[in-house]
């Protein structure tokens, strides 16, 4: 077995490569730690890692997306859509798993909507994405007459709420997300075709990669993801919103950046998208501990995606110049 | 040597043409008088390497000064301090006999000195006017002046007998016209000197005329032109002298008339390249393909068989639709209509990934467009063509991954420092014969090789053609699309020749002659 496939090199590999953002990470703990003590308690930690969740659940479709060369600015939107219909479903007496699956299902759909677009055409994913954002919060407002729907069902609600052990129920559910992308990614060949689309469509093509299908595959994921979230969000809540899920893809987008990954395609790992979940959700947690004003915190969310994107900037710079 | 300065300027035109062809004491003299650049003691080091150690050039005005050297010999660095894109660390630079100080991209430019990159830097949907006067458009009332900028515009073009229209989108032109927009763009700019960096690379051997023709407008000028070129053969043709690099060093400098092409290749190699093209002809009869009546994106009708282990040569003007027909053989565009028929079975109509399952690889033309993923790992770019050979399901096996990768670097000799480098770290022949590896890995019985040797240097090209000629010799059949006649007549058991989409003829490389395949190449 050749040294770079143990896994001391695996950790040092990751260590190597996320240098930048992981002393981020650390300083931000230390910072909080010694301006609250209830930032290290075991609730507390519970706590960010629920709240990052429904984000890394995204993120996770999202990277794979961006790798792919894409984008996918329709699931936040169709968060709402999928907490609104499960609430909806809920209440007129569909049994909780059979409603799980059709919101699961109609997340792929939507997801299949968009990859089937982006895959016969050459319209840009920003646009189409953009579009399916619109038509999907359109829906949900229409579909609510822009009104809350209320959920009692303790069933449904548990799958949001619920513990397994000491554990979240959502954070099982994220973990569980980011083992099945790190084994696509790293392990399959369908990862090795989403970096090589995402790397060069054209040289992909003739390496007689199906484009088509990589495409699809990587948004009909991202409809489920969004579903998985919109689930989990709106059992949380005891209520499908309309207004759920408003900019959400824009933190999955951030998460990725953060951690690593290339807009343009190509470029990003898993591993340094927990990472930047993991910022996004301390700086918040941090802020809200140390009483903080919340505005503050979209401030700052800004800052560390410019800080985040501007190391990287130099990173690469430096790489080029070498080269 | 204060006497240089300014001397162009006053000589009358076509009296500075002369210079380069005196021979003798006095044309000595009167050449070194006309010395237009002077590049002296340059080194440039970069973190860890070593890339110009006292590299020279002298160019005289009215001159074509060729460069050349095997990549990685230092002639892109050397250039690029010339255009102000690097800093020298040591050495100067004198400008008709005045020390230059290029710091920037715009001293380059106020010294005169103009270069025309491989990739051309037009904007495609500007028009020819507006591209050349990019960053200095004429104004009026603070308006833009478009009049007067396509009046200029038409005149600089007329002037160098263009028949170019200045409102056309550099979009709708062809890579031969963009040339001539960008050569026309440096004179304007009135450059003194003007760098070329493989301007043939994708032209056709018309077009190739046509930018000859415009480069000795250009030295009836006074102009001095520095050539880089891999292709030998047009510099007899084009170039007075040549300096010839190595490791990033000078070599030497020579009368290009005087010296014969063997020489230049050892003094750029370093070492006495004994075959160059390396063939023993030892095809059999065995058809392996057979195209019949193949119609799609520029093939016509295309029919030709490839025997078992032979090399099949595809000659033929830019635009012939060799390429084209390569992609329909390949799955790559749709096929209206004909036949592909491989060991007996019927392969038209099946995807690209299915033909590939069947035995047949493709190298494409355009390696760094089509054939590397850049970012990725050199072992990503070598094994992705065989991902079900060491993954199963979410199983992957490092150690057959490696064997390949090992395989693929021991058996084609390609330079990498390890497996983790990204493969556009490395140079252009070490590339192609990357890309060639992947395929190889997968066992192709039919491989296709589109321009199998563009941008790679001499020394690699070389090792290329043995590659090309043991592949033949284990019964691989190769078709070679190849716009290097020479590589063509001495590499092929037969060349097919297409022109607009149809094949026009086959030879045998007993009787090909290059006359006889640019006859069939512009058979209507």
């Amino acid at each position: 077995m050749k040294a770079e496939n143990s896994l001391l090199e695996i950790i040092k590999e990751y260590f190597k490569r996320n240098a930048g953002i992981l002393i981020g990470l650390i300083a931000i703990c230390i910072i909080v730690t010694l301006n609250s003590d209830k930032f290290l308690t075991q609730d507390n930690i519970m706590n960010v890692l629920r709240q990052i969740s429904a984000n890394m659940y995204l993120a996770s479709s999202m990277l794979m997306i961006l790798i792919a060369g894409g984008i996918d600015l329709s699931v936040g939107s169709l968060i709402a859509l999928t907490g609104v219909v499960a609430g909806t479903l809920v209440a007129n007496g569909v049994p909780v798993p059979v409603a799980l699956i059709l919101c699961l299902l109609g997340g792929a759909l939507c997801g299949a909507v968009n990859g089937a677009i982006l895959s016969t055409t050459t319209l840009p994913p920003f646009i189409v994405t953009l579009s399916m954002m619109n038509i999907l919060r359109g829906a949900t407002y229409v579909f609510t007459g822009g009104a809350t729907v209320r959920i009692d069902d303790r069933n449904f609600i548990n799958v949001g709420t619920g513990y397994f052990t000491i554990i979240p129920l959502p954070v099982i559910y994220m973990f569980i997300v980011i083992l099945i992308v790190f084994l696509v990614l790293n392990k399959t060949k369908l990862g090795r075709h989403i970096y090589a689309i995402g790397g060069n469509q054209k040289a992909a093509q003739f390496s007689g990669i199906s484009v088509r299908k990589v495409r699809m595959f990587v948004y009909v994921f991202s409809g489920i993801m969004a579903a998985l979230a919109g689930i989990v969000t709106s059992a949380r809540n005891y209520s499908g919103n309309p207004v759920a899920g408003n900019g959400a893809e824009m933190d999955a987008i951030a998460a990725c950046v953060v951690g690593g990954a290339s807009m343009a395609g190509g470029y990003g790992y898993i591993g340094g998208t927990l990472i930047g979940a993991l910022i996004i959700g301390l700086v918040n947690n941090g802020l809200n501990l140390m009483r903080i004003d919340s505005y503050w915190q979209i401030i700052f969310k800004g800052v560390i995606i410019l800080v985040a994107v501007y190391i990287d900037y130099f990173k690469n710079l430096k790489k080029n110049k070498t080269n | 040597m204060f006497r240089i300065n300014g001397i162009n300027k006053r000589k009358k035109k076509g009296q500075a043409k002369l210079l380069p062809f005196i021979n003798g004491k006095e044309g000595y003299f009167l050449a070194q008088e006309a010395l237009l650049l002077k590049m002296d003691h340059i080194h440039k080091k970069f973190p860890g390497v070593y890339a110009l150690n006292d590299a020279k050039l002298e160019l005289r005005a009215g001159e074509v000064h060729a460069l050349l050297g095997e990549n990685g010999a230092g002639k892109s660095t050397l250039m690029k301090i010339l255009g102000g894109i690097y800093e020298k660390n040591e050495g100067d630079i004198y400008i008709e006999g005045k020390k230059a100080d290029i710091k920037s991209v715009e001293d380059a430019r106020a010294a005169g000195i103009s270069i025309i990159h491989q990739e051309l830097v037009l904007v495609p949907y500007l028009t020819v006017a507006e591209n050349i006067f990019l960053g200095r458009e004429a104004q009026k009332n603070g308006f833009l002046d478009s009049r007067k900028m396509i009046q200029d515009t038409q005149a600089a073009l007329d002037d160098f007998g263009l028949k170019l229209n200045p409102n056309s989108l550099i979009a709708d032109l062809n890579i031969a016209q963009q040339q001539m927009v960008e050569i026309v763009k440096a004179i304007s700019f009135n450059a003194k000197i003007i760098v070329m960096d493989e301007p043939t690379s994708s032209l056709s051997d018309t077009e190739v005329e046509g930018l000859f023709k415009s480069i000795r407008k250009l030295t009836a000028r006074g102009i001095g032109i520095i050539y880089i070129s891999h292709r030998m053969g047009e510099l007899d043709e084009i170039a007075d002298r040549v300096t010839v690099m190595r490791d990033g060093m000078y070599v030497d400098t020579k009368v290009v008339k005087e010296t014969p092409g063997d020489e230049l290749i050892r003094l750029m190699v370093g070492r006495e390249l004994t075959n160059y093209y390396t063939r023993d002809y030892n095809s059999s009869k065995e058809i392996v393909l057979k195209v019949e009546n193949l119609c799609g994106d520029n093939s016509d009708h295309v029919n030709f068989e490839l025997h078992k282990g032979e090399i099949l040569g595809f000659a033929g003007l830019i635009g012939a639709g060799r390429s084209e027909t390569m992609e329909t053989i390949f799955g790559l565009r749709k096929a209206v209509s004909g036949k592909v028929v491989l060991n007996g079975q019927e392969i038209q109509g099946l995807p690209t990934i299915e033909i590939m399952k069947k035995g047949i690889g493709l190298v494409p033309e355009d390696r760094r467009d089509e054939g590397i993923f850049p970012d990725m790992p050199t072992k990503f770019n070598v094994t992705l063509k065989v991902l079900d050979d060491f993954i199963r399901i979410i199983r992957v096996n490092g150690r057959k991954e490696a064997e390949i990768f090992d395989k693929c670097v021991n058996d084609l000799a390609v330079k990498v420092a390890s497996g983790k480098t990204p493969i556009r770290n490395l140079s252009g022949g070490n590339q192609q014969k990357a890309i060639l590896g992947s395929w190889l890995a997968a066992n192709p019985s039919v491989l296709i090789l589109d321009e199998p040797t563009r941008g790679v240097d001499v020394g690699a090209k070389s090792e290329i053609y043995t590659i090309m000629n043991n592949l033949a010799k284990e019964g691989v059949s190769i078709i070679m699309v190849s716009s290097d006649l020479p590589e063509v007549l001495n590499m092929s058991d037969r060349i097919a020749v297409m022109c607009n989409g149809a094949v026009t003829g086959i030879l045998d490389h007993t009787e090909a002659t290059q006359t006889k395949i640019m006859e069939k190449a512009v058979h209507y």
